[in-house]
C-alpha cells in the first residue's frame, strides 16, 4: 500500500518539516518505508512552500507524486495549485483559520482550525504544522501515532518537545473518528 | 568507542546530508567549497562534521580556490572532498585538468541545477552530463557516478572516494538537486563493514628520481608533500619521473595515452551497470532518478504483457561502451530516458549503431522527472 501526499503552505508555516517528520516516523519507527522531496521559493517567510511525501509498506521506486491520495493545505495558495491534482474521492485537510471557504466537491474534507489551536491553546503558532499532522494521522493512520512522538523526540530541540507533542495530541484529537 | 567519523543505523535523511556523511565515513579529511544551492547542505554537514573528526572545512572567496585548496591538500596525503553545482564545476574546470594531469585524488560532486548559467538553482536537472568527460581542455579520461537515491548518494561518494584513492585521479559523484534534496531511507553500516581504499604513498627516503612516481598504468605511488620527497609536479607535459618534455611529441603522446590507460586498463572495475533485458524486444536506458521512472515504467508495461527491459548507467564514464554493445546485440529498440534534452543519447546511439534503433524520450517538462503513464504510452508505441 502506497499513499502519496502534498503538505503545502507558505514559508514559515512548517509545511516541510510536518513531511520530515511524516517520513522520519514512518522509516525510523514503523519499518515501513517513505520518501520526501520539496521546493520552496527563496523567501525565508511568506514565499510558496510544499513537500511530497510517499509512505509505502514496500520499496518505492517512482520517486514523484503525481496524484496524491491526501493534500494538505496551510495556504489559499495551496488549494489553487494542487487540488486539481488531488486524486477523486481524496482526502483533502485545510488550516480552517487560514482557508475559510474550501471547496467540498468529490474529497473527504477535514477541516482544522490548527492555527488558533497552536497559538491560543498552546500559546505559540510555530506549531501549527504539528496540530496539522495529527490531525492526519488521526485521520488516516498514515503512520502510527508513536511513531510520530518518537520521531518528534529525535528531531527537534529537548526544549520543545513538549510544545511539539502536546500540539499533535490537540491535532489528533481534532480528527474525524 | 564510538566512532564518530560512521554515523552507523537507519535514518531519514537527505541525499545531500548523506552524501557528506559518505565523504566522512570513507575518511576524508579536507573539504573546500563555496556555498551555492542545490549542494549547500552538504557544505553545512561537513563544516561541523569534520571538524568533530579532526578534519578541516575550508570556505572559499568562489570554486576556483575552493579545487586549487583540494588539490594542495590532496599533495598532503589527505583525502579531499569538492562539493558544488554546475556553475562551480564551470569555474573548477581548468584545475580539474590540472588534477588529471599531476594525478591527484580528488572527489568531486555536482549536484546538478537547471542551467545554462544561474538557471533556477532548486531544480534538478541532468544538465552537464559530458562536463566532467569533456569540460576541460585536452584529452583525458574521467571517471563519474551517478547515484539514483539518498542510499546511493552514501554509498556511491564512499566508493567515489576508493576510486579516486586507487587511480589517484579525480572522481565525479554526478547527482542533481531532485536526488540532492530528497529524504529517503539511508542505513550506514558498521565502521568494519566498509572497505575503503587509501592511496600508494612513497615510501619515506625514496629518492624520486629513481622512482617511477608518475605515468604508470598501474598507478605509481604518490611522493606526498612534507616528507622530505624532492619531486617536480608540474601541469606541463612530463615523464614518468615528473621531468618536463615540451618537444618531443613521443614525450606527449607517451602523457596522454598513459593517463587514459591508467583509467581504461582499469574499466572493469570501475564500470557499473544495472541490467534486465534478457529475451526483451526494448531496453529502456536511464541513470539517476530517472532510472527510478524507468524501472518502474518497465514494471506496469510488463504487467500490460509488453516484452520490454531496463538498463541502468550506473557509472557514466568511462562510457559503458561493452555493456552497450552487449545490449544493443539483445534487443532491438532503446529509448533513453534522460532530464535534459538528449546529452548522454549520442554516445548510446553510437555504440548500438547498426545492431538497434535508438530513440530518446525527454520529460514533458525539463527539470522534472518523466510522467509514469508518459513514458509507458512510448514503449506501447515503439512495440506497435
Amino acid at each position: 500500500m502506497r499513499t502519496d501526499l502534498i503538505i503545502a503552505g507558505v514559508g514559515g508555516q512548517g509545511s516541510l518539516m510536518a513531511g520530515t517528520l511524516l517520513g522520519t516516523a514512518a522509516v525510523v519507527f514503523d519499518n515501513k518505508k517513505a520518501l520526501q522531496t520539496q521546493s520552496y521559493s527563496s523567501e525565508l517567510r511568506g514565499g510558496a512552500a510544499v513537500t511530497w511525501v510517499i509512505v509505502s509498506d514496500e520499496e518505492i521506486t517512482y520517486p514523484r507524486v503525481v496524484h496524491p491520495d491526501i493534500l494538505i493545505a496551510q495556504a489559499p495558495q495551496a488549494i489553487v495549485r494542487y487540488l486539481s491534482q488531488l486524486k477523486p474521492g481524496g482526502i483533502l485537510i485545510v488550516d480552517s483559520d487560514m482557508i475559510k471557504d474550501p471547496p467540498r466537491n468529490g474529497y473527504e474534507l477535514i477541516q482544522v482550525p490548527a492555527t488558533s489551536i497552536a497559538s491560543k491553546e498552546i500559546g505559540n503558532s510555530i506549531v501549527t504544522n504539528l496540530v496539522v499532522l495529527g490531525a492526519l494521522i488521526g485521520a488516516t493512520q498514515v503512520v502510527s501515532p508513536d511513531a510520530v512522538e518518537k520521531a518528534i523526540h529525535i528531531s527537534v530541540p529537548k526544549s520543545k518537545v513538549d510544545m511539539n507533542i502536546k500540539a499533535f495530541h490537540r491535532g489528533l484529537e481534532h480528527a474525524p473518528k | 568507542m564510538e566512532n564518530r567519523r560512521v554515523r552507523t543505523g537507519k535514518h531519514f535523511m537527505m541525499g545531500n546530508v548523506a552524501c557528506a556523511e559518505g565523504a566522512v565515513a570513507a575518511g576524508c579529511e579536507f573539504a573546500a567549497g563555496y556555498p551555492i544551492t542545490p549542494a549547500s547542505e552538504i557544505g553545512h554537514t561537513l563544516a561541523k562534521r569534520l571538524l568533530e573528526v579532526g578534519g578541516y572545512f575550508f570556505q572559499t572567496e568562489d570554486e576556483i580556490s575552493a579545487i586549487c585548496a583540494g588539490i594542495g591538500a590532496s599533495w598532503t596525503g589527505k583525502k579531499v572532498f569538492v562539493p558544488t553545482s554546475g556553475p562551480g564545476i564551470s569555474l573548477m574546470l581548468e584545475n580539474i585538468g590540472f588534477a588529471v594531469g599531476i594525478e591527484t585524488p580528488v572527489v568531486l560532486v555536482n549536484i546538478q541545477r537547471g542551467g545554462p548559467t544561474t538557471g533556477a538553482p532548486s531544480m534538478g536537472l541532468q544538465g552537464d552530463m559530458v562536463q566532467p568527460r569533456r569540460g576541460s581542455h585536452g584529452d583525458y579520461e574521467i571517471i563519474a557516478l551517478c547515484p539514483s537515491s539518498p542510499q546511493e548518494m552514501f554509498d556511491h561518494t564512499v566508493r567515489a572516494f576508493n576510486l579516486a584513492e586507487r587511480y589517484r585521479a579525480p572522481v565525479f559523484v554526478m547527482a542533481d538537486a531532485f536526488i540532492g534534496h530528497m529524504r529517503e531511507e539511508v542505513t550506514i553500516p558498521e565502521p568494519d563493514e566498509l572497505d575503503l581504499t587509501y592511496r600508494r604513498i612513497l615510501e619515506k627516503g625514496t629518492d624520486p628520481s629513481t622512482v617511477k612516481v608518475f605515468l604508470d598504468e598501474e598507478v605509481a605511488p604518490m611522493p606526498i608533500f612534507g616528507m622530505g620527497f624532492k619531486t617536480h609536479v608540474t601541469s606541463s607535459c612530463h615523464d614518468e619521473y615528473g621531468n618536463r618534455n615540451l618537444i618531443d611529441p613521443t614525450a606527449l603522446d607517451n602523457f596522454i595515452q598513459r593517463l587514459r590507460n591508467k583509467i581504461l586498463k582499469h574499466r572493469d572495475e570501475i564500470v557499473q551497470v544495472e541490467c534486465d533485458y534478457d529475451n526483451c524486444e526494448l531496453a529502456l536506458v536511464a541513470y539517476g532518478a530517472v532510472a527510478r521512472c524507468a524501472k518502474e515504467a518497465v514494471r506496469v508495461a510488463r504487467s500490460k504483457g509488453l516484452n520490454v527491459g531496463y538498463f541502468r548507467v550506473i557509472t557514466a564514464w568511462p562510457f559503458p561502451d561493452r555493456e552497450v554493445q552487449d545490449l544493443s546485440h539483445k534487443v532491438k529498440k532503446i529509448l533513453v530516458l534522460e532530464n535534459n534534452s538528449g546529452q548522454y543519447y549520442p554516445y548510446v546511439k553510437a555504440e548500438a549503431a547498426g545492431r538497434a534503433e535508438v530513440e530518446f524520450l525527454p520529460p514533458q517538462i525539463l527539470g522534472q522527472v518523466h510522467g509514469l503513464d508518459y513514458v509507458v504510452q512510448k514503449i506501447e508505441e515503439m512495440l506497435r
